[in-house]
C-alpha cells in the first residue's frame, strides 16, 4: 500500500479513528447476536407449541433427563461467563506500565487476560465433556429422536432395552402429567427430537466459542491487546455470554419444569 | 459536500494519476482475495447475473412447455423440476442478493463517504458463503430431482412415501441455509456501516434514500433469515433422522413448517422489494432534477414496511388451516402494508410534478417500476382479502401478482440501478438507443407474459400445473409469447452492456447531473472512493444548493449527454 499509516498498528485502513473501529465492531457484534436470538427462537416456539399439545410427553420427557448433570453444566457455564467477563476486565485494565505497584488494579494485564481466557476455555470443555456423557447414555439406552426412539444405539429391533424400560417406569411414576402407569407417551419422540436439536445446536455454539477463545488467547499471548485495543476479547466474551444465556433458558425448560 | 474534497482530482501524492479501483491492482488473484467493497460488488454482480441467466433459462423452458396443451418439450417430472429450480434460483441466488449485495456493496460506502464497509473481510466471506450455497444448489440439480417447489413444503419435502424428492432436497436445504447466512452477514455489515461509517456532516437526515432502503432491508435480513435457517435445520433433521417436528406420521405438524417458512419468506419479499424502491428514490430525484418530495416520509415508510413485514405471514396460509380469528387478523394487518407503500408511490409522483424530467433509460425503468409495482401492489389486496383469496389461492393470479412485484418491481429497480450506476462502476457510457429498445421490449414482454396470467388465474387456472383445459390455450400461448419478447429484450440489453465494456465512451464523474454524493468522485472511483474523506454540507437531493461544478464537473464541453439539454 502506498498509504502511510494513519494511526496505531491495530487501526484498519478504512477507519478514521480507533473509537470508530471499536464502535463499529461492537455494534456489529450486537446485531449478530440479535440474529442468534432469532435463530434459536424458532426452536423455542416449537418447544412451547408441542408442550401445549403433548403435556404428558413433555412431562415424562423432562424426567428422562439427568437434572444433576444439567445443574452441573449450568454451574460450569455460569462460572465460564464470569471468567470471560474477568478476561475482558483484565484486558481493559492493561499492563499499567508506570503505575506504582501499590496503585495497580488487581487481576489486570496481559498475563491475567490469558489466565482467565484459559479458565473459560477449560470450563467450556468441561461442559462438553458432561454433555458427551449425557449423549452417550441416551444413545446407549435409546432415548433418541423420532423414529429412533427406543432403538438403543440407533438399532431398531422392535423391543426397548431393559434400561430404557426401567427409566421410563421411573419417569412416568414421578411425572406430573401422565396418561396412566406404564403408558409411554408416543410424542416422547418429538420431545427428544427437539432436545437433541436444541442442545446439539447449543453444543455447536459452545464448540465455536471454544475455537474463538483459543484464537484470542493466542492473540493475547502474542501481546496484541492493550488497554487501548482489546475489542476482540470484548466481542468474543459477548458471544460467549449469549451462548451461556441460551443454556440458561434451555436448562429449566428441558430438565426442570415438569 | 465541499467541492474541494469531492471533485477528487487524482492527486499525485499516493496514487498515480487516473488510478482507480479497477487499475489499482491487476490479475485474477487481486480480484479473488480483494477486500475492496467495489470489487466485491462486481463479483456479486457477475454472480447474480449468471444466476439470473440460469433462472431465466428455466423460465423459458417452463413457458415453452406450457405453450401448448399436453406434452410439448418435457415430461411432467422434468417440468416440476424446472419450475422449482426457476423459483429457487431466482429467489435465493438472484433477487435477494441482486440489489443489496451487488449494487449496494458498490454504492453504499461511496454514498456514505466511507472508504469501505465496516467489515471488509466479513464482506468477502459473505461472497464466498454465497458461492458455497450456489455450489450446493448446483449439486442438488446434478444428484437428483428437486420437485418440491421453492417453498419446500413439508411433508412432501421430508421425502417419505414419495419418490423423487430424495437427497437432492437435502442439498437444496443446505444450499439455501448457507446462502441465507451470506445474506445475514451482509445485513450485519451494512447496518454497522450505516451506523458508524458516515462521513463527517452526514447526519441521518442527509442519508441518501437508497441507504435508508438498504438499512431497512438489512434489518429484515438480520432478523428474519435466521428463522428460515432454523426451519431448514429442522427440515434437514426431519429428513435424515425423522425427529417428529414436521412429519404428521410422527406427531409433527406440517402447518408449523408453513408458519416458520412464511415468517421468513414474507419479510423476504421486502428484502426483495425495499431495495428496488430504494433505487427508484435515487432515479426519480436525479432524473427530475429536483429535491425529492417527502424525504422523511419515504425513509420512515421503508422502516415501517420492514417492521410490518413481520406481522403478515399468515396471509399465505388462509387455505392451510388456521383459526378464523387468525385469518382475520392477518388479513387486516396485510391491508396496513398498503399505507407505507402508497406513501412511497405518492411521494414519487409528487417529485415528478414540476420536475425537469429527462427520460433517460434509468428513468424509464423507474417509471416502469412505479406502474408495475402499483399493479402488483393493488392485486395484492385481492389476495389479502380472505373471501377473494379463497377463490384466487394457488392460481395464476398469485403467480402474476408476485411477478409484478418481484419482476416489475425488484428487477426493474435492479436494472434501473444497473443502468444508472453502470458509468460509475465501469467508467464507460452505454448506447442509450439500445438501452431504450431493450427497455421497451422488456416492459412489453413482461406485461404480455404476466397480464394474461392475471386473467387465466381469475378464471381458475391453478399454478404449477403441467397441463390445462382447452379454454386456457390462448392465454397460455400469449403468456409464453410474452416470455420470448422478454428474452429478446434481455439479449439486446446484454449486447448493449457488452458493447459498452468493449467500446463505450469514457464516462464523466457525473453523467446524469445528479446531486447524489456518489457522483462527486471519479468514474470509476478511486480505490478509497474519495481522495480524502469528504465533508458533507448539504443533502443528497439539494439541487438548489449545488454549484454548477458539482453538477457538471468533468463534462467535456461537447459531451453529448445531459449537459446539452440543460
Ligand atoms: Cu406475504
Amino acid at each position: 500500500m502506498a498509504h502511510a499509516h494513519h494511526g496505531p498498528d491495530y487501526l484498519a485502513h478504512h477507519f478514521d479513528t480507533p473509537k470508530q473501529q471499536y464502535e463499529a465492531a461492537k455494534i456489529g457484534m450486537w446485531i449478530f447476536l440479535a440474529q442468534e436470538v432469532l435463530f434459536f427462537s424458532g426452536l423455542f416456539v416449537a418447544y412451547f407449541i408441542f408442550r401445549k399439545w403433548y403435556p404428558e410427553a413433555w412431562s415424562v420427557g423432562s424426567h428422562l433427563l439427568n437434572w444433576k448433570m444439567g445443574t452441573l453444566n449450568t454451574a460450569v457455564l455460569l462460572l465460564s461467563s464470569f471468567t470471560a467477563a474477568m478476561a475482558v476486565r483484565a484486558a481493559q485494565i492493561g499492563d499499567q506500565k508506570g503505575v506504582p505497584d501499590k496503585d495497580k488494579r488487581k487481576f489486570g494485564g496481559q498475563a491475567w487476560t490469558g489466565h482467565f481466557l484459559l479458565l473459560t476455555f477449560v470450563f467450556a470443555g468441561a461442559f462438553m465433556v458432561v454433555k458427551y456423557f449425557e449423549y452417550t447414555h441416551k444413545f446407549h439406552v435409546g432415548t433418541l429422536p423420532g423414529q429412533y426412539f427406543g432403538c438403543a444405539n440407533f438399532e431398531c429391533t422392535g423391543t426397548m432395552s431393559e434400561e430404557l424400560v426401567e427409566e421410563l417406569r421411573a419417569a412416568i411414576a414421578s411425572a406430573h402429567h401422565n396418561a396412566g402407569p406404564d403408558l409411554v407417551p408416543y410424542h416422547l419422540r418429538s420431545f427428544f427430537g427437539l432436545y437433541f436439536v436444541m442442545t446439539g445446536l447449543h453444543g455447536i455454539h459452545v464448540l465455536i466459542g471454544m475455537g474463538l477463545i483459543a484464537w484470542i488467547w493466542n492473540k493475547n499471548r502474542k501481546g496484541e491487546f492493550s488497554a487501548e485495543y482489546n475489542t476482540p476479547v470484548d466481542n468474543v466474551a459477548l458471544y460467549w455470554h449469549l451462548v451461556d444465556l441460551v443454556w440458561i433458558y434451555l436448562f429449566p425448560l428441558l430438565y426442570l419444569i415438569d | 459536500m465541499t467541492v474541494e474534497a469531492a471533485t477528487a482530482v487524482p492527486s499525485d501524492a499516493s496514487h498515480e494519476a487516473g488510478d482507480n479501483y479497477l487499475t489499482h491492482e491487476r490479475g485474477l488473484k487481486s480480484w479473488l482475495i480483494t477486500l475492496d467493497h467495489k470489487r466485491i460488488g462486481i463479483l456479486y454482480l457477475a454472480s447474480v447475473l449468471l444466476a439470473f441467466l440460469l433462472g431465466g433459462v428455466f423460465a423459458i423452458l417452463v413457458r415453452t412447455e406450457l405453450m401448448f396443451k399436453g406434452q410439448t418439450l418435457m415430461e411432467a417430472d422434468t417440468y416440476n423440476q424446472m419450475f422449482t429450480l426457476h423459483g429457487a434460483i431466482m429467489v435465493f441466488l438472484f433477487i435477494i442478493p441482486s440489489i443489496p449485495a451487488a449494487l449496494g456493496n458498490f454504492i453504499l460506502p461511496i454514498q456514505l463517504g466511507a472508504k469501505d464497509v465496516a467489515f471488509p473481510r466479513l464482506n468477502l466471506a459473505s461472497f464466498y458463503i454465497y458461492m458455497l450455497g450456489t455450489v450446493c444448489l448446483v449439486v442438488a440439480i446434478v444428484v437428483g430431482e428437486v420437485n418440491t417447489g421453492w417453498t419446500l413444503y413439508a411433508p412432501y419435502s421430508i421425502g417419505r412415501n414419495v419418490t423423487g424428492a430424495g437427497s437432492s432436497v437435502l442439498w437444496v436445504t443446505l444450499g439455501v441455509f448457507i446462502a441465507g447466512f451470506s445474506s445475514i452477514l451482509t445485513g450485519v455489515n451494512f447496518m454497522a456501516t450505516v451506523h458508524k461509517m458516515r462521513a463527517p456532516g452526514m447526519h441521518w437526515k442527509r442519508l441518501p434514500l437508497f441507504i435508508w432502503g438498504l438499512y431497512a432491508t438489512a434489518v429484515i435480513q438480520v432478523l428474519a433469515t435466521p428463522v428460515l435457517a432454523i426451519t431448514l435445520v429442522l427440515l434437514f433433521m426431519e429428513h435424515t433422522l425423522s425427529i417428529g417436528i414436521f412429519d404428521p406420521q410422527l406427531g409433527g405438524d406440517p402447518v408449523l413448517f408453513q408458519h416458520f417458512f412464511w415468517f421468513y419468506s414474507h419479510p423476504a419479499v421486502y428484502i426483495m422489494i425495499l431495495p428496488g424502491m430504494a433505487v427508484v428514490n435515487e432515479l426519480i430525484a436525479t432524473f427530475s432534477h429536483r429535491k425529492i418530495f417527502g424525504y422523511m416520509f419515504i425513509a420512515m415508510s421503508s422502516i415501517t414496511l420492514a417492521l410490518l413485514s413481520f406481522l403478515v405471514w399468515g396471509h399465505h396460509m388462509f387455505a392451510s388451516g388456521m383459526s378464523e380469528y387468525a385469518t382475520m387478523v392477518f388479513s387486516a394487518l396485510t391491508f396496513l402494508v398498503a399505507i407505507p407503500s402508497g406513501v412511497k408511490v405518492f411521494n414519487w409522483l409528487a417529485t415528478l410534478y414540476q420536475g425537469s424530467i429527462s427520460f433517460a433509460s434509468p428513468m424509464l425503468y423507474a417509471l416502469g417500476f412505479i406502474a408495475l409495482f402499483t399493479i402488483g401492489g393493488l392485486t395484492g389486496l385481492f389476495l389479502g382479502t380472505i373471501s377473494t383469496d379463497i377463490h384466487l389461492h394457488d392460481t395464476y393470479f398469485v403467480v402474476a401478482h408476485f411477478h409484478y412485484v418481484m419482476v416489475g418491481g425488484t428487477v426493474f429497480g435492479f436494472l434501473g440501478g444497473l443502468h444508472y450506476w453502470w458509468p460509475k462502476m465501469v467508467g464507460k457510457m452505454y448506447d442509450e438507443k439500445l438501452a431504450k429498445i431493450s427497455w421497451f421490449l422488456v416492459f412489453l414482454g413482461f406485461n404480455v407474459t404476466f397480464f394474461s396470467q392475471f386473467i387465466m388465474g381469475s378464471q381458475g387456472m391453478p399454478r404449477r400445473y403441467y397441463d390445462y383445459l382447452d379454454q386456457f390455450q390462448p392465454l397460455h400461448m400469449t403468456s409464453s409469447g410474452g416470455a420470448y419478447i422478454l428474452a429478446v429484450g434481455f439479449l439486446i440489453m446484454a449486447y448493449m452492456f457488452y458493447k459498452s465494456l468493449r467500446s463505450g465512451e469514457k464516462a464523466p464523474p457525473n453523467p446524469w447531473a445528479s446531486a447524489g454524493y456518489e457522483w462527486m468522485t471519479t468514474s470509476p472511483p478511486h480505490p478509497h472512493n474519495f481522495e480524502e474523506t469528504p465533508v458533507i454540507t448539504r443533502g443528497p437531493y439539494d439541487y438548489h444548493l449545488c454549484t454548477e461544478e458539482e453538477l457538471w464537473d468533468g463534462f467535456p464541453e461537447d459531451f453529448p449527454g445531459e449537459k446539452a439539454k440543460a
